[in-house]
C-alpha cells in the first residue's frame, strides 16, 4: 500500500513537474545571459493555447507541438525586445506581458474556435520502457509521454551546454559582466536574443506539454501559476540546470500531495494544499537570502561603453 | 499646484518644472494611442469593425444614468488600488499585490460587517472599513518587511501573497464563515447596517465613491506636502543617498509597502460593503493587475491615476454591452491592460522622440549630456 | 642601405592622425595625432576629461572615430569593434578590470576566442599560457577563481590575456591607479619585459612621477587637444604639469595654524569589516581637534572607505569607540550623528551624495527636510520654503546654472559638488568627513572646495580628509596619517618629510619612531 502510495506519488510529481521543468530551463536560460524572464506565465500560456490550436486544426499533435513553440518563440521575443533594445524593467514588463498573453489566449479561445471549443484533441499517447517500466517502485516513471523523456534527457545536454562549451562560457560572461564580453568581442545583445529565443522555445514546450501533453485541451487559467512557479524554480535551483529540474519536481510533489492528501482522508482543506506551492516558494526564497548568487549582471540592460 | 500669494519668482519656477512632465506626457499619450491602434487591429483581424466595438463600449459606459453609475462603481475600486499602488512605486518598490491585499481587505470586512453584530451603524462602518485597511496593511507589509530586512523580491511575492489571498478567500467561503446552508460558495451576507448607502437612485453607487474621491487628495497631501512623502520619494529614487543623509530606508521601505496594502485592503471593503454586501470567491476580478497599469499609465500620480481609472473603469463597464451586441469577447480588456504596461514603459523611447522633433539645438545638447 | 624615409615609416607600429571624438556637444578628442614606436614605453598624460582614454578606446574598437585614420604597421586599417582590434594585435587593459569574476584564470584568459557547442578545449591553452607566463616572469594560479585573486594578480591575469591574443601593442590605463608601491614595482618588471620582446606599450596616466620613471616619450593631451610630444628625458616633472594643466601649478594654500587643543573627534581602536581583508579596520586610533584638517593618504582599498563609512555610522562596528565631542556615539545611528553635528561628503556623488532625479532644491534639504521652516508639526511640509532655501544656497555657493528647480542629474560635476558642500556647509558641522571631495573636478572647482574646508577651521569645525590625491591632502591638511591594510602606518605634518618616505608607509612600512614630526 505503502509502495504503491509512492509510486503515484512520484509518478504525479513527475508528469506534474515536468512543464513547470521545461519552462524553468527557459528561464534559466536567460538568467545566465543576464535577462530576467518573468513572462513565463505568459509564455506557458500562448504555448499551451497553440499547441491545442494547432492539434485542432490538423489532428496532429506534433503539427500542435510545433504552433505551441512558435507561440512561446514570438511571445518570448517581444519580452527580449523590450529587455535588451528598449532597455525596460524586466520584471514589470515580464509582469505586462503575462496580462496581455493570458487575455489574449481567452479572446482567441473565442475567436478561434467558432463552433465551440472542442472538449479534447488529438494528444500524445504514452511510451512505456518496457524493460525498465518492471523495475519495482521507480518503474512508475517509465511510462510517459515522449515529451516527458525529452524533456528530462535536456537537463544534461543543457548543463553540458552551458557549463562546458565555449557558448556557454559567453553567455554566462554575458550575465556576469557583459561589458568584459564585449571587450572581448563577444556581441552581448546577440548572445541575449539567442537565450531569448531558446527560452521561448522551451516555454512553448512547457505550455504545450501542459495542454496537450497531460490534458488534451485548453482552458482559460490553466497555466495557474506555474510560470512563476518556473522563475521560482530557477532561484531555488540555484540557478543550475540539475537544480531547476530538482526543484521544479518539488512543486511537482507538492501538487501531487495535495490530490493525495484528500484521497487518504486527511481532513486538512485543499484549498491549503493548493496554497503550498507558493507558500513553499516565499519559504524557499527566505531561505536562500545571502547564499544564492545569480549571474551579477542580471535584469540590468546592457548599454555599450558605459561602466 | 498650491499658489502662493506673492513671490512671482515662485511660479516662475514651477512653470520651468512643467517642461519635463510634458514631454513625459507626450510620451504616455504616445503610448496610449499605439495601445488603441494595436487593439483596433486585433479587433479587425477577428473579423469585427473596430470602430463599432469602441462605440459599443463607450454607450455601456456612458449612454445611460445606470450606465455611468457602473462606470463610476467600477472606477472607485480602481481608484483606491492604483493610489495606494502610487505609493509604493514612489518608494521604489514594484507591487503587484493590490489583488491579494484587496481580497484580504475585504475578508477583514466581510468578518466585521457579519459577525459584530452589536455595534450601531454609525461605529459599523468605520470598523469594518478600519478592518479592511488592517487586512490590506498586514497583508502588504508583510512582503515590505520581507524586502526590507532580507531584499527578498516583493515583485514574487506579492504575486505569491496574491495566490495564497485568493486561496484563503475559497476556504473560508467553504468553511468558517460559508452561509447556511452550505449550498453556494459565499460567506452571509453581510448585517443591512453594514451596507454602504446608494448614493443615486437608479444607480448602483455607493458612499465608497466618496471615499475614493477623498483619497486623490490624502494621497497628493501624502506624498508632495508631508515629510513622509519626501522620505519616500528620496528612497524611490535613490536608497543609498537617503541612506547617507540619514533617512530609515527600512522603515520607510515597510511603511509605504502597508500604506498601499491600506488603500487597496479598502477598496476590498468597499467592494463587499456597497457592491456585493457578502464575500465570494473571485470578488476582486482582476481588479489588482488592472490597478498597475493604471499607476504607471497616470505617470505614479493622483490626477493621473484618476483619469487612468476612469478610463478603465469605462473599459470594464462597456465590455459586457460590447460583448452582447457583438460577440467581441470581454477579455480584450485584459489585452488593453497588457498593451497598456508594455507600451507606457517604453513611454521614454516616444518622449525622447518628440523631444527630438521639437527641441532647439541647445535642448539636444543638454538632453544629450544628461544620458 | 635603407633609405631614410622608409626607416622613419617603419619605425612607427602605429599612427594615428587627425582622430576627431564627438559625443553630443561635448568635444572628447579634437584632431589628435598620436604616434608609436615599436618597443618605446610612450606615456599618454593628461587630467581627467582630457580625452586620453577616449582616444584609446578609439584604437580598441570601442569608439568609432568621427575623423582622422588609424595606421598600423604603415597600413590603414579600419576597427569595427574589440574583435578587429585584438586581431590586429592591440590589446587594451583596463582601469576597471574586464574580468568574470566566478570564472577561474584560465577561463578569463580564452574567453570569447571561440563560440560554439564543441566542449571547450582546456589543455592546449593551459599549455600556452604556461609558457607565455615563463617567458615574461609571471606568476598565475591557473585554476583560482579571479575573484579570490588580489588586484595586483587580476591585473597580471589581464596583460596575459592580451599577450595570449598576440597583442603587440599593450594599451594601459592608469594601471597603478589600484597597485600598492610593491606591486608598482614588481608591474615596472614586467614591461620592462614585454619591450625587451618587441612589444610597444602606451600607458595613459596622470601621475607625473611614473610618466617619468617608466616612458621613453610623453604626448600630453587637455581639453581632447594634443598639446605636444616629447622625450621623456628632455623634461621635468614640473613642465609635464604645466603642458597638463596650461598654467604654472602651485597647490599651495594659506594655511591657518589649528586654534584649539581639545578633540571634537576620538575613536578609540576602532575595528570594522571592509568588503576584503585589505579595507578592515583594525582596532586603529586617532583624534581630530577642533579646527584641524586631518588628512588620511594612502591608496585606494585600504580602509578608507570603511573609515568613512563606520564614522558615519552607515557601517556597523565590531570594534573600539567614537566619541563626539565629548559624547559616547559608537552605537548612533546616521541621522542622530548627523543632528549632533556630523557631516559628509560621500565618495560618489551619484550614488550617495545626490538624488539625481530631484531638483536641487529637494537635494539641499536631504539632511533636515523634517525640520522648520520645511517641516511643521510633523505633518505639512512646505515646498515653498524648500524653493526659497535652495534659491539661498545656490546663490551663496554660485552653483551654475541657478535654476533651483533642476533636476541634479543636469549639472556639471564640480556643480553637483558644490551642492554637496552647500548642503554640508549650511548646516554648521562640527565635524565634516570628506571623501575624495575633488575627485573628477577640474582645478577650479577643486579649489574652491579646498578654500571652503580651509575657512571651516575658522568655526572650530574639525575636517577628516579622505583623499587618493596625496598633492591634494599635503596641500590642505594640518596632519596627515597614512593608512595601508586598515592600520595607520604613521603620522607626519606636511613638509617635514620625504614623498619617498610617504610612499615607504603607503606601501606598507611601518615608521620608525623617531621620525614622527621632525
Amino acid at each position: 500500500m505503502v509502495l504503491n502510495f509512492i509510486s503515484g506519488l512520484l509518478e504525479s510529481a513527475i508528469r506534474t513537474g515536468c512543464p513547470i521543468m521545461l519552462c524553468g530551463l527557459g528561464c534559466l536560460f536567460c538568467s545566465k545571459s543576464g535577462i530576467i524572464n518573468f513572462a513565463m506565465e505568459g509564455v506557458m500560456t500562448m504555448g499551451a493555447f497553440f499547441a491545442v490550436f494547432g492539434s485542432y486544426l490538423t489532428g496532429n499533435p506534433w503539427i500542435g507541438l510545433l504552433m505551441g513553440i512558435a507561440a512561446g518563440v514570438v511571445s518570448n521575443f517581444i519580452l527580449g525586445i523590450m529587455a535588451i533594445t528598449v532597455k525596460v524593467n524586466q520584471v514589470v514588463v515580464g509582469a505586462g506581458l503575462n496580462s496581455l498573453c493570458i487575455g489574449l489566449s481567452s479572446y482567441l479561445l473565442t475567436v478561434c474556435y467558432p463552433d465551440g471549443v472542442p472538449s479534447q484533441v488529438t494528444g500524445f499517447s504514452y511510451v512505456t520502457l518496457k524493460s525498465l517500466a518492471s523495475v519495482p517502485i521507480i518503474g512508475v516513471i517509465f511510462n510517459e509521454q515522449v515529451l516527458t523523456y525529452i524533456a528530462f534527457l535536456c537537463v544534461p545536454a543543457i548543463a553540458f551546454i552551458i557549463n562546458k562549451t565555449s557558448f556557454g562560457m559567453a553567455l554566462r560572461a554575458c550575465g556576469e559582466q557583459p561589458h568584459a564580453a564585449d571587450s572581448l568581442g563577444i556581441n552581448v545583445v546577440r548572445k541575449r536574443y539567442t537565450a531569448i529565443l531558446i527560452s521561448g522555445i522551451f516555454g512553448g514546450l512547457g505550455g504545450a506539454a501542459l495542454s496537450l501533453g497531460q490534458l488534451s485541451v485548453f482552458s482559460v487559467g490553466m497555466v495557474a501559476g506555474r510560470g512563476y512557479m518556473a522563475w521560482s524554480a530557477v532561484t531555488i535551483g540555484r540557478y543550475g540546470p540539475v537544480g531547476v529540474m530538482l526543484a521544479s519536481l518539488l512543486f511537482g510533489l507538492a501538487s501531487a500531495l495535495q490530490v493525495r492528501m484528500q484521497a487518504i482522508g486527511i481532513a486538512i482543506p485543499s484549498q491549503f494544499f493548493s496554497m503550498f506551492p507558493y507558500v513553499l516558494t516565499m519559504i524557499v526564497l527566505v531561505s536562500v537570502v545571502g547564499r544564492t548568487v545569480g549571474p551579477k549582471a542580471i535584469g540590468k540592460p546592457f548599454i555599450k561603453g558605459e561602466r | 499646484m498650491t499658489v502662493k500669494i506673492g513671490k512671482a519668482e515662485v511660479e516662475v519656477k514651477k512653470r520651468k518644472k512643467k517642461n519635463g512632465f510634458i514631454y513625459k506626457f507626450s510620451g504616455i499619450l504616445i503610448a496610449f494611442v499605439l495601445v488603441l491602434l494595436i487593439t483596433a487591429l486585433i479587433i479587425a483581424l477577428s473579423g469585427k469593425n473596430p470602430l463599432m466595438a469602441f462605440s459599443y463600449m463607450f454607450q455601456g459606459a456612458f449612454s445611460t444614468e445606470y450606465n455611468i453609475g457602473e462606470t463610476i462603481i467600477k472606477t472607485c475600486p480602481l481608484l483606491l488600488c492604483s493610489l495606494g499602488l502610487c505609493i509604493c512605486y514612489r518608494a521604489g518598490l514594484t507591487s503587484i499585490g493590490a489583488e491579494g491585499q484587496m481580497a484580504m481587505g475585504g475578508l477583514m470586512a466581510t468578518i466585521a460587517g457579519v459577525y459584530f453584530t452589536s455595534l450601531p451603524r454609525a461605529v459599523l462602518i468605520p470598523v469594518c472599513m478600519i478592518m479592511g485597511m488592517i487586512g490590506g496593511g498586514v497583508w502588504a507589509g508583510i512582503v515590505g518587511y520581507l524586502k526590507a530586512k532580507w531584499g527578498i523580491s516583493e515583485i514574487i511575492n506579492t504575486i505569491m501573497m496574491n495566490y495564497i489571498a485568493a486561496y484563503i478567500v475559497t476556504y473560508m467561503c467553504s468553511g468558517p464563515i460559508q452561509e447556511p446552508p452550505y449550498t453556494f460558495i459565499q460567506s452571509s451576507q453581510l448585517q443591512s447596517s453594514a451596507f454602504l448607502t446608494k448614493l443615486i437612485q437608479g444607480t448602483r453607487i455607493h458612499g465608497g465613491v466618496i471615499l475614493a474621491f477623498v483619497s486623490i487628495f490624502i494621497v497628493y497631501f501624502l506624498l508632495w506636502k508631508s515629510p513622509l512623502g519626501y522620505q519616500m520619494r528620496a528612497v524611490g529614487l535613490n536608497q543609498a543617498a537617503a541612506r547617507t543623509s540619514g533617512i530609515n530606508v527600512t522603515k520607510n521601505l515597510i511603511l509605504s509597502m502597508a500604506l498601499s496594502g491600506v488603500f487597496c485592503g479598502l477598496a476590498g471593503a468597499v467592494e463587499i460593503m456597497g457592491l456585493h454586501h457578502r464575500l465570494m470567491p473571485g470578488f476582486t476580478s482582476n481588479l489588482g493587475f488592472d490597478a498597475m497599469a493604471i499607476a504607471l499609465l497616470g505617470g505614479l500620480h493622483p490626477l493621473g491615476a484618476t483619469v487612468a481609472s476612469l478610463f478603465f473603469g469605462a473599459l470594464r463597464a462597456g465590455a459586457s454591452t460590447m460583448q452582447h451586441a457583438m460577440q467581441v469577447p470581454a477579455s480584450l480588456v485584459d489585452i488593453i491592460q497588457g498593451l497598456v504596461v508594455i507600451l507606457v514603459l517604453t513611454q521614454h523611447v516616444f518622449s525622447d522622440f518628440v523631444i527630438r522633433i521639437t527641441s532647439s539645438k541647445k535642448r539636444l545638447a543638454r538632453v544629450e549630456k544628461e544620458e | 642601405m635603407k633609405q631614410k624615409g622608409y626607416r622613419r615609416m617603419e619605425e612607427y607600429i602605429l599612427e594615428m592622425k587627425g582622430i576627431t571624438k564627438v559625443f553630443g556637444s561635448l568635444v572628447a578628442d579634437d584632431c589628435v595625432n598620436f604616434n608609436l614606436r615599436r618597443g618605446e614605453v610612450h606615456a599618454l598624460l593628461g587630467e581627467n576629461g582630457a580625452g586620453k582614454t577616449t582616444l584609446m578606446n578609439v584604437l580598441y574598437g570601442i569608439y568609432h572615430a568621427d575623423g582622422g585614420e588609424i595606421f598600423y604597421k604603415g597600413k590603414k586599417i579600419e576597427l569595427e569593434n574589440s574583435r578587429d582590434a585584438i586581431r590586429a594585435g592591440i590589446g587594451m587593459v583596463h582601469q576597471h578590470f574586464m574580468l568574470v569574476p566566478p570564472m577561474t584564470v584560465l577561463e578569463n584568459i580564452i574567453l570569447g576566442q571561440s563560440d560554439n557547442l564543441k566542449r571547450v578545449d582546456l589543455k592546449t591553452p593551459r599549455e600556452k599560457v604556461a609558457e607565455l607566463c615563463d617567458t615574461y616572469g609571471l606568476q598565475l594560479d591557473l585554476d583560482e577563481k579571479v575573484s579570490n585573486l588580489s588586484v595586483g594578480e587580476q591585473q597580471r591575469v589581464e596583460l596575459i590575456k592580451a599577450l595570449y591574443r598576440g597583442a603587440e601593442i599593450l594599451i594601459l590605463d592608469e594601471p597603478t591607479a589600484v597597485l600598492t608601491p610593491n606591486e608598482v614595482k614588481e608591474l615596472f618588471v614586467i614591461l620592462k619585459q614585454f619591450v625587451k620582446q618587441g612589444k610597444s606599450i602606451i600607458l595613459i596616466s596622470h601621475k607625473l612621477w611614473e610618466v617619468k620613471r617608466i616612458s621613453d616619450r610623453c604626448t600630453v593631451l587637455r581639453s581632447g587637444k594634443l598639446i605636444g610630444t616629447v622625450n621623456t628625458c628632455d623634461v621635468e616633472e614640473g613642465d609635464m604639469a604645466s603642458m597638463m594643466v596650461g598654467k604654472k601649478v602651485t597647490l599651495k594654500y594659506n594655511k591657518t595654524p589649528v586654534l584649539s587643543d581639545e578633540p571634537i573627534l576620538k575613536v578609540d581602536k576602532m575595528s570594522a569589516k571592509g568588503l576584503n581583508l585589505a579595507s578592515t579596520l583594525k582596532e586603529i586610533s586617532f583624534e581630530i581637534k577642533k579646527g584641524e584638517i586631518v588628512g588620511i593618504a594612502g591608496v585606494d582599498g585600504n580602509g578608507q572607505n570603511t573609515l568613512g563609512n563606520a564614522l558615519m555610522g552607515l557601517m556597523p562596528i565590531s570594534g573600539g569607540t567614537i566619541s563626539f565631542d565629548g559624547t559616547d556615539i559608537t552605537n548612533m545611528p546616521t541621522r542622530d550623528r548627523l543632528k549632533e553635528g556630523f557631516s559628509f561628503i560621500p565618495e560618489d556623488r551619484m550614488t550617495q551624495g545626490l538624488v539625481m532625479d530631484f531638483t536641487l532644491s529637494e537635494n539641499y534639504i536631504l539632511d533636515r527636510y523634517e525640520t522648520a521652516p520645511f517641516t511643521t508639526k510633523n505633518i505639512f511640509f512646505h515646498s515653498n520654503a524648500v524653493c526659497d532655501y535652495g534659491e539661498k544656497l545656490t546663490k551663496e555657493y554660485d552653483v551654475r546654472p541657478d535654476d533651483t528647480e533642476a533636476y541634479a542629474k543636469s549639472l556639471s560635476g564640480g556643480n553637483q559638488q558644490k551642492v554637496i558642500l552647500a548642503r554640508v556647509l549650511s548646516s554648521n558641522p562640527k565635524l565634516i568627513i570628506a571623501m575624495q571631495p575633488t575627485r573628477g573636478l577640474d582645478i577650479g572647482a577643486s579649489e574652491f572646495v579646498h578654500e571652503r574646508l580651509l575657512q571651516v577651521k575658522q568655526k572650530k569645525a574639525g575636517v577628516l580628509l579622505i583623499s587618493a590625491d596625496l598633492d591634494e591632502i599635503l596641500a590642505v591638511a594640518d596632519r596627515v596619517l597614512v593608512i595601508n591594510e586598515g592600520h595607520f602606518m604613521g603620522e607626519f605634518v606636511p613638509g617635514a618629510i620625504t614623498y619617498e618616505k610617504i610612499g615607504l608607509m603607503m606601501g606598507g612600512m611601518k615608521q620608525e619612531a623617531e621620525e614622527v614630526n621632525a
